[in-house]
C-alpha cells in the first residue's frame, strides 16, 4: 500500500515539476527584450562562456571517437576486404549518432553543470532576487541569453564533433592504416545525404540542446540556496540531462530511421 | 545635502552640468508634489500571517512604518526580518491581511504596478548581493540604463555620483569579488539609491562589519534620511547602531511584535523579552536551550 502511494507521489511530483518548468521555459523564451542592444550584448557573453569554452572538450573527444571508430571499423571490415568502407562507416555513425549524443553529453558535463551551479549561486547570493526588486525580470534578463546560446551553440559543436571526427579516423585510416585516400572519401559521398543524415542529426543535437539547457537552468533556478542544494543540483543537471539526452535519442533515432 | 556635494565638486572644476541640475529639478519637483498628497504612514501592515514550510513566520502582525523617517525592525536571528522586506518588495505573498507601501496593496497590484512600485523602493540586501559578472560601475548603471533613457554621458555623471556620495568612485572600475565586505554594501547602496527611491530598506547593513565601516555606514544611512527625505526601514539585531539612528523601532518576536515605539522607550521598557534582547542575556522567555528531554535521563540512558 505504502508502495503504491509512493509511487503516485513521486509520479505527481514528476507531473508538477514538468508543468512547472515548462511554464518556466514559455516564460522566459517569450518574454521578450526590452532593449535589443543589451540582450545582444548578453547572448554573446554567454555564446563564448556556454559554446567557446566548450570547443577545447568537444575538439579533443570527437578526434580520439573518431580515430577510435576508425580502428574498429577496418580490424572488422577488412576481414570482408572491404577497409574503403570505413568512410562511409565513420561519417554515418558521427553524423547520425555519436556527433549529437557525445556532444550532448559532454555538454551536459561542462556548460550544463556549470550554468547549473552559476545560477544557483547567483540564487544563494540574493543577486536573482535583487533583480526582481529592481524590477528586472531575471528570467528575461538572466535565463533567457543561458536558454538561447545553448540551443544555438550545441548543434554547431555536435557538428564540430563530427567534422573533427571524421578528419581524424581519416588521419588514421589513410595515413596510418593505407586505406586508399580516393575511395575513403568516395565511399562516404556515395552513402551520406544531406536531408537524411546531416539533418537528422542536426534536429537530434537541436532537441538535446533544448532538453539540456532547459533542465540545466531550472535545476539552477529552484534549487535550495545552499552550498548542499547547489551540489545536488548539479549533480540532478548531470544526471537527468544524460538520461534525458539518451531517452530521446532512441525516440528520435526510432522515428526517423526506424521505417525500414 | 548629500547630492549637492557633487555638484560643488563639479561646480569647482567649471563642469557644471546642466543636465544633471535639470534631472534634479525634476527629481526634487515630482517628490514635493508627492509629498503634499501622501499620508504619514508609508507602510501599512495588517492582520498579517505568513507561514513558510507549515511554520507560522508571522501571526497576525499589525505594524506602520512612517514616512521619512528610520524605522529599526529588531529581533533575533530567524525571527523572519528579511521576510518581512521581501512582503513589503512583494517577491513573496502574505497567507492572509495586507501589505500597502505608499498606498499600493502590494498583494492585490498586478505585475506592472508591482514592478512601478519596486522602482521606488530601493533594497540593500544581507549579502550585498552586487551582480559578480559587473563591474562596480556597470551594477549602479543598470538600473538608470534600464528605467531611465538618459545618454551615455548623462549615466555616466549619475553614477559617479552616487558612488561619491559612498565613497567608493575611485572603485567604479572594480568587480565585486575584488571589494572588501564594507566597500561591496556601500557600492549595493549606491546601486539601491541610483533611481532615488522613496523607500530604502536595509537588511542587516552591520553584520560582519568592522567598527569603522559600521560607523560609516550608520553616517551614510543618516545622511540619506535627512537629505532626500527617504522613508528607511533598517532590520538588524545590532542593538547599540539600531537604536542611535532610528526615530521608531519594531521589537519583533515569535512572530509578533512585542514592542513598537521610540528608542527611548524601548530602552526604558520593562518587558521580560525586551530586555532579554537588549541585554542579551541567554536565558530568558526567548530560551537558551532548544526543547529536549530531560538531561538527567538523557545521560543516563542506556539500550
Ligand atoms: N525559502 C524558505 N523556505 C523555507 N523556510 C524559509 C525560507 N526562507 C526563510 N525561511 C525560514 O523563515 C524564517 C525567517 O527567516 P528570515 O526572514 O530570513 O529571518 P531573519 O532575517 O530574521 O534572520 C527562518 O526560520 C527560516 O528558516
Ligand atoms: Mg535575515
Amino acid at each position: 500500500m505504502g508502495l503504491v502511494k509512493n509511487l503516485f507521489a513521486g509520479v505527481y511530483g514528476f507531473i508538477e515539476s514538468l508543468g512547472q518548468s515548462g511554464i518556466f521555459l514559455f516564460q522566459s523564451l517569450f518574454r521578450l527584450p526590452i532593449r535589443w542592444g543589451e540582450a545582444i550584448r548578453l547572448y554573446v557573453r554567454q555564446v563564448y562562456s556556454v559554446g567557446v569554452l566548450s570547443l577545447i572538450i568537444i575538439i579533443v573527444s570527437g578526434a580520439f571517437i573518431g580515430m577510435v571508430l576508425a580502428l574498429q571499423g577496418y580490424s572488422i571490415l577488412t576481414s570482408y576486404g572491404s577497409e574503403s568502407a570505413v568512410g562511409q562507416l565513420l561519417a554515418l555513425t558521427l553524423l547520425r549518432e555519436l556527433g549529437p549524443v557525445v556532444t550532448g553529453l559532454l555538454f551536459a558535463g561542462r556548460a550544463g553543470s556549470a550554468l547549473t551551479a552559476e545560477i544557483g549561486l547567483m540564487k544563494a547570493t540574493e543577486q536573482l532576487s535583487s533583480y526582481e526588486m529592481m524590477g528586472i525580470d531575471p528570467l528575461r534578463r538572466v535565463i533567457a541569453p543561458r536558454l538561447l546560446a545553448g540551443i544555438t551553440c550545441m548543434p554547431i559543436l555536435a557538428l564540430i564533433f563530427s567534422a573533427v571526427g571524421i578528419w581524424a579516423g581519416m588521419m588514421v585510416s589513410v595515413n596510418w592504416l593505407g586505406v586508399y585516400e580516393g575511395s575513403f572519401w568516395a565511399s562516404m559521398q556515395q552513402s551520406v545525404f544531406f536531408d537524411t543524415d546531416i539533418m537528422n542529426g542536426i534536429i537530434k543535437s537541436f532537441v538535446f540542446a533544448i532538453a539540456v539547457v532547459w533542465i540545466a537552468v531550472y535545476q539552477g533556478y529552484v534549487c535550495q540556496p545552499t552550498s548542499e542544494g547547489i551540489g545536488r543540483a548539479t549533480t540532478r543537471t548531470v544526471v537527468m540531462g544524460s538520461l534525458a539526452i539518451l531517452g530521446l535519442d532512441f525516440l528520435l533515432t526510432a522515428a526517423m530511421f526506424g521505417d525500414f | 545635502m548629500w547630492f549637492i556635494e557633487g555638484f560643488q565638486d563639479l561646480h569647482e572644476r567649471n563642469e557644471f552640468s546642466w543636465r544633471i541640475f535639470y534631472y534634479y529639478a525634476v527629481l526634487v519637483s515630482i517628490r514635493f508634489c508627492y509629498r503634499e498628497s501622501s499620508v504619514e504612514v508609508y507602510i501599512d501592515v495588517k492582520n498579517l500571517s505568513f507561514s513558510r514550510g507549515g511554520r507560522a513566520i508571522y501571526d497576525d502582525v499589525t505594524l506602520q512604518i512612517p514616512k521619512g523617517k528610520i524605522t529599526a525592525v529588531m529581533g533575533p536571528s530567524g525571527v523572519g526580518k528579511t521576510t518581512l522586506l521581501r512582503l513589503i518588495g512583494g517577491q513573496v505573498m502574505p497567507n492572509s491581511g495586507t501589505v500597502t507601501v505608499d498606498g499600493v496593496n502590494i498583494a492585490q497590484a498586478s505585475r506592472k504596478e508591482l514592478f512601478e512600485a519596486r522602482r521606488r523602493m530601493g533594497m540593500l540586501f544581507q549579502s550585498g548581493a552586487l551582480f559578480s559578472d559587473m563591474s562596480v560601475f556597470e551594477n549602479v548603471a543598470l538600473p538608470l540604463q534600464e528605467y531611465t533613457d538618459f545618454d551615455k554621458t548623462m549615466i555616466r555623471d549619475i553614477v559617479l555620483m552616487k558612488l561619491q556620495s559612498v565613497g567608493l568612485r575611485g572603485a567604479a572600475h572594480l568587480m565585486p569579488s575584488e571589494l572588501s565586505g564594507g566597500m561591496a554594501r556601500r557600492a549595493a547602496l549606491a546601486r539601491a539609491i541610483a533611481l532615488d527611491p522613496d523607500l530604502v530598506m536595509y537588511d542587516e547593513p552591520f553584520a560582519g562589519q568592522d567598527p569603522i565601516s559600521k560607523g560609516v555606514l550608520v553616517e551614510l544611512i543618516q545622511r540619506l534620511n535627512r537629505a532626500a527625505n527617504i522613508t528607511s526601514v533598517l532590520v538588524s539585531h545590532d542593538v547599540e547602531e539600531s537604536l542611535s539612528i532610528a526615530d521608531h523601532v519594531c521589537l519583533l518576536s515569535g512572530g509578533k511584535v512585542i514592542l513598537s515605539g521610540t528608542p527611548e522607550e524601548v530602552r526604558s521598557s520593562t518587558d521580560e523579552r525586551v530586555v532579554q534582547f537588549l541585554q542579551g542575556h541567554a536565558d530568558g522567555p526567548v530560551a537558551f536551550h532548544y526543547p529536549a528531554p530531560e538531561y538527567r535521563e538523557q545521560l543516563l540512558e542506556r539500550n
